[in-house]
């Protein structure tokens, strides 16, 4: 995984090769000075965004399982010293009791910044997230909203994570109307994507992908800047096939695309940043262009998000495909621990998928 | 029996001297740190240095007792029963003395707590009560509002049987908790209600056309028709809106208790719920939140027996609901639900404490849910209807206060038959108006789902809006499109 984008452009920051390090509060935050700003890992542009998100905002608040010492993945670092321990605290071991608070607090016009812990760990949160966050504008017929809820939670494969550190449960959450789903792909991405999320007017799940927290590194901006949400962005040009990911899964997506080049197979990438409410246009249009589409996720194949995103794509460009959708995820299985490179949408799985859809 | 005791010892003697080293202490200094700890809370202290501009609302009547009465109990017996050769360790959370006995704590007290009262079955006030005087007007608009909210409840209760609404649910027995918590508090106090709670609303000046435009889903309703009847919420009279899902507004209340509480707001959040709603998860979950975010938040619990079928007796097994509240280290009391008196003090005080202590209160009030569950429910089929009828009639609370207003000579018949032809009048009237208001418009069913309509919904409602144009008779003729 790490090494091989060298000489690519940095669309995903560049990508250390001391990975697998989640929970190891020893590390040093990575930092180092250019002309443009800093060199940051992922989980220091995060907790970067974090602090301008507290600094601009007196009425925000961040709280979560053991955030105060600057949680496990040390994403909350620095921030309760900064801002004190009103505004910044540990909870009690409980989602439902942090999702339920998180609403309340942003009902009264607070930004209610929200971690769990692992994404593994929001489903006791889902009724809270499902039929209360979502709803709470549309069924007061907005006399009330909790828009200043954001929910953080690291997601997806690490190397090591077995069942219940590794899962990508975005799709369930984009079953709901009234949620927005957010998921950056590296440090700069992530940074200006979380302080759009954070002051976005409505309830938005923010899935970090725990893989690059500390592997991906890219300079990052120091000032406060933010990102547009619901729009998807084109990170590599091409004209034979479309491939339609985000987060972590890109930098994977973006080996094969290079592999294939190889091959003479010109690959268009589209990171989607926002899975609702998403940007149709920008994928039909590539979709219009190139006349094939792979989507890859790492969440199982049946009933992910690829499959709304094929069926959309299809009743728009019907006429114009080429070959059948194609979609490389992870198996129809819970996630397995020593079996993780078998079950994960690796590389190779990737090019074979976008050489056979090519030669359809 | 002795043989185990005897080894018990020895297992805590062995204990002893092996965590020795983190920090054993001669059990002679606990004592005098466990008071420091757990005295009458210094802000019951300030409470008694200047209880005049703390309860300014009760001047003449307040008795001293009172300050006794809502002071945390000490659990003065642990401190007697102590031997002189136990010893005491510094655990994460405190100290705690070890004892030799094998003893398991008891799962229910010998004795069921008791239930503060103020009123007797003939609304009479009961000697030596502490209470929280209730003067003439506010005695007045909560008994005229007790009447209202039942008459409400028929009228509506009858709206649905003739199909005129489609669901309805009525608060027929818990009219004191509905109004006379209501009546304790401020227009600034937040609420978080469950859905048997509209004498709160009543009270703060929501209309009976208001009520009525909810129920019919029209036009004027705030909600948009979007939600079932029963579903109200109002921005301007701070209270939330109501969602149909049990005990998830419970945590809402103490995010919110917290923001009034940084925001050093001079109001307290109420939510309220039934005593099913205390099985669900995200009640212990606030519970816990509250006392360890310290939130100034009262959760009063409608323990009215029943959920929908369910008994209390499937329900828990604890003595009700009152009893969780020291588990979470939350103050809580008991209160006769069909005491508007006592309901009124309990809320009263128990909005002092949350807002100059900062810290939750937990009510639980016994009533009894005497209407069925909703229009959609048949109690008789759980429950017999002897036993329905005597709480209807023996243990009416609107009866009960309206004894003692009477008993004031602030009340009496003629007045009394004045405010329910009144009433029956607005009712009718608002009932007849509001089926008249066009339904919300089309529009309505895209908005607000996000603050603005993504490109999706866009797109979604212009092609409903072409099928409705092709297929006009598939659809409700009354909704504008």
């Amino acid at each position: 995984m790490a090494g091989s984008v060298s000489g690519s452009r940095r669309i995903m920051g560049r990508l250390l090769k001391c990975g697998y390090g989640y929970g190891n509060g020893f590390l040093r935050q990575f930092s180092t000075s250019s002309s443009d700003g800093k060199s940051l890992n992922l989980y220091t542009a995060i907790n970067q965004a974090l602090h301008i998100a507290m600094e601009s905002d007196p009425r925000a608040y961040i709280f979560g399982e053991d955030v105060g010492f600057g949680g496990v993945f040390r994403c909350t670092t620095g921030l309760a010293d900064r801002f004190g321990k009103n505004r910044v605290f540990n909870t009690p071991l409980c989602e439902q009791g942090i999702v339920g608070f998180a609403i309340g607090l942003a009902a009264m016009g607070n930004r209610a910044i929200a971690e769990i812990q692992f994404a593994d760990y929001i489903f006791p949160a889902f009724d809270q997230i499902v039929n209360e966050a979502a709803k709470f504008r549309y069924r007061s017929g907005n006399q009330f909203n909790c828009g200043g809820l954001t929910i953080r939670a690291p997601y997806g494969a690490v190397g090591h994570g077995g069942h219940y550190h590794s899962q990508s449960p975005e799709a369930f959450f984009c079953h709901v109307p009234g949620l927005k789903v957010v998921i950056p792909r590296s440090p700069k991405e992530a940074k200006g994507l979380l302080l759009s999320s954070i002051r976005d007017p409505n309830p938005v799940v923010f899935f970090e992908p725990k893989w690059l927290y500390r592997l991906s590194v890219e300079e990052v901006p120091e000032h406060d800047y933010m990102l547009p949400l619901s729009e998807a962005e084109v990170i590599r040009e091409g004209n034979d096939i479309t491939l339609v990911g985000w987060g972590a899964q890109l930098s994977i997506m973006e080996q094969a695309c290079l592999d294939a080049e190889k091959d003479g197979i010109s690959c268009e990438l589209i990171d989607l940043k926002t899975l609702i409410p998403w940007d149709k246009e920008t994928v039909e249009a590539s979709v219009r262009k190139t006349g094939r589409l792979l989507i890859s996720h790492e969440a199982p194949v049946t009933g992910g998000f690829g499959a709304e995103i094929s069926a959309s794509i299809v009743e728009r460009c019907f006429l114009r495909l080429e070959a059948p959708v194609a979609r490389i995820c992870g198996l129809d299985t819970p996630f397995p621990l020593v079996f993780e490179p078998f079950y994960l949408p690796t590389k190779n799985k990737i090019l074979d998928a976008i050489k056979s859809t090519v030669n359809y | 029996m002795a043989l185990w005791t005897r080894k018990s010892v020895n297992v805590v003697n062995h204990v002893v001297s092996r965590v020795g080293f983190l920090g054993m202490i001669n059990q002679s200094s606990w004592p005098h740190s466990f008071y420091r700890k757990h005295p009458i809370s210094d802000a019951c202290a300030r409470n008694l240095k200047n209880p005049v501009t703390d309860f300014v609302n009760t001047p003449a009547h307040f008795p001293f007792r009172r300050f006794e009465s809502t002071k945390a109990e000490t659990q003065s017996d642990t401190l007697h029963d102590f031997d002189a050769n136990q010893q005491v360790l510094d655990f994460p959370g405190g100290k705690v003395t070890f004892s030799s006995e094998l003893r398991f704590i008891s799962g229910s007290p010998e004795e069921r707590v008791h239930c503060y009262r103020v009123l007797d079955d003939n609304g009479q006030i009961i000697t030596g009560s502490t209470y929280v005087q209730v003067n003439k007007e506010v005695a007045l608009k909560m008994y005229s509002d007790m009447v209202t909210l039942q008459m409400m409840d028929t009228i509506f209760y009858e709206a649905q049987r003739q199909g005129r609404v489609s669901f309805y649910l009525t608060t027929v027995g818990e009219e004191a908790i509905n109004i006379a918590s209501a009546a304790a508090l401020t227009i600034d106090d937040l609420i978080f209600p469950q859905y048997r709670e509209p004498g709160v609303l009543l009270w703060r000046g929501f209309t009976l056309q208001e009520f009525a435009n909810q129920c019919f889903g029209n036009k004027a309703d705030y909600g948009k028709g979007r939600q079932m009847p029963i579903h109200y919420g109002s921005n301007k009279h701070n209270y939330f809106t109501v969602s149909s899902t049990i005990a998830t507004q419970i945590p809402h209340a103490v995010g919110a208790a917290y923001s009034l509480k940084m925001d050093k707001r001079d109001a307290c959040v109420v939510t309220y719920f039934g005593d099913g709603g205390t099985s669900e998860g995200d009640f212990h979950a606030a519970l816990n939140f509250a006392a360890v975010r310290d939130a100034p938040v009262i959760f009063i619990c409608r323990n009215n027996g029943w959920a929908i079928s369910t008994p209390t007796s499937d329900q828990f097994r604890s003595d009700g609901v009152v009893v969780r509240g020291q588990a979470y280290g939350i103050r809580s009391i008991r209160v006769d639900g069909n005491d508007a008196l006592a309901l009124y003090s309990a809320v009263h005080t128990a909005r002092n404490i949350a807002i100059r202590e900062h810290r939750p209160i937990l009510i639980e009030a016994l009533t009894y849910r005497v209407g069925h569950h909703s229009t959609s429910d048949d109690s008789t089929k759980y429950r017999p209807a002897e036993e329905i009828e005597w709480w209807r009639l023996a243990r009416d609370p609107v009866t009960r206060f309206r004894k003692w207003i009477e008993s004031n000579d602030w009340w009496n018949a003629e007045v009394e038959s004045e405010l329910r032809n009144s009433v029956r009048k607005q009712m009718l009237q608002a009932i007849q108006v509001a089926e008249k208001v066009e339904k919300p418009p089309i529009a309505d069913v895209f908005t607000d789902v996000y603050d603005v309509p993504p490109s999706n919904l866009v797109e979604q409602e212009k092609l409903l809006r072409e099928t409705i144009k092709r297929y006009p008779k598939d659809y409700p003729s009354d909704v504008p499109v």
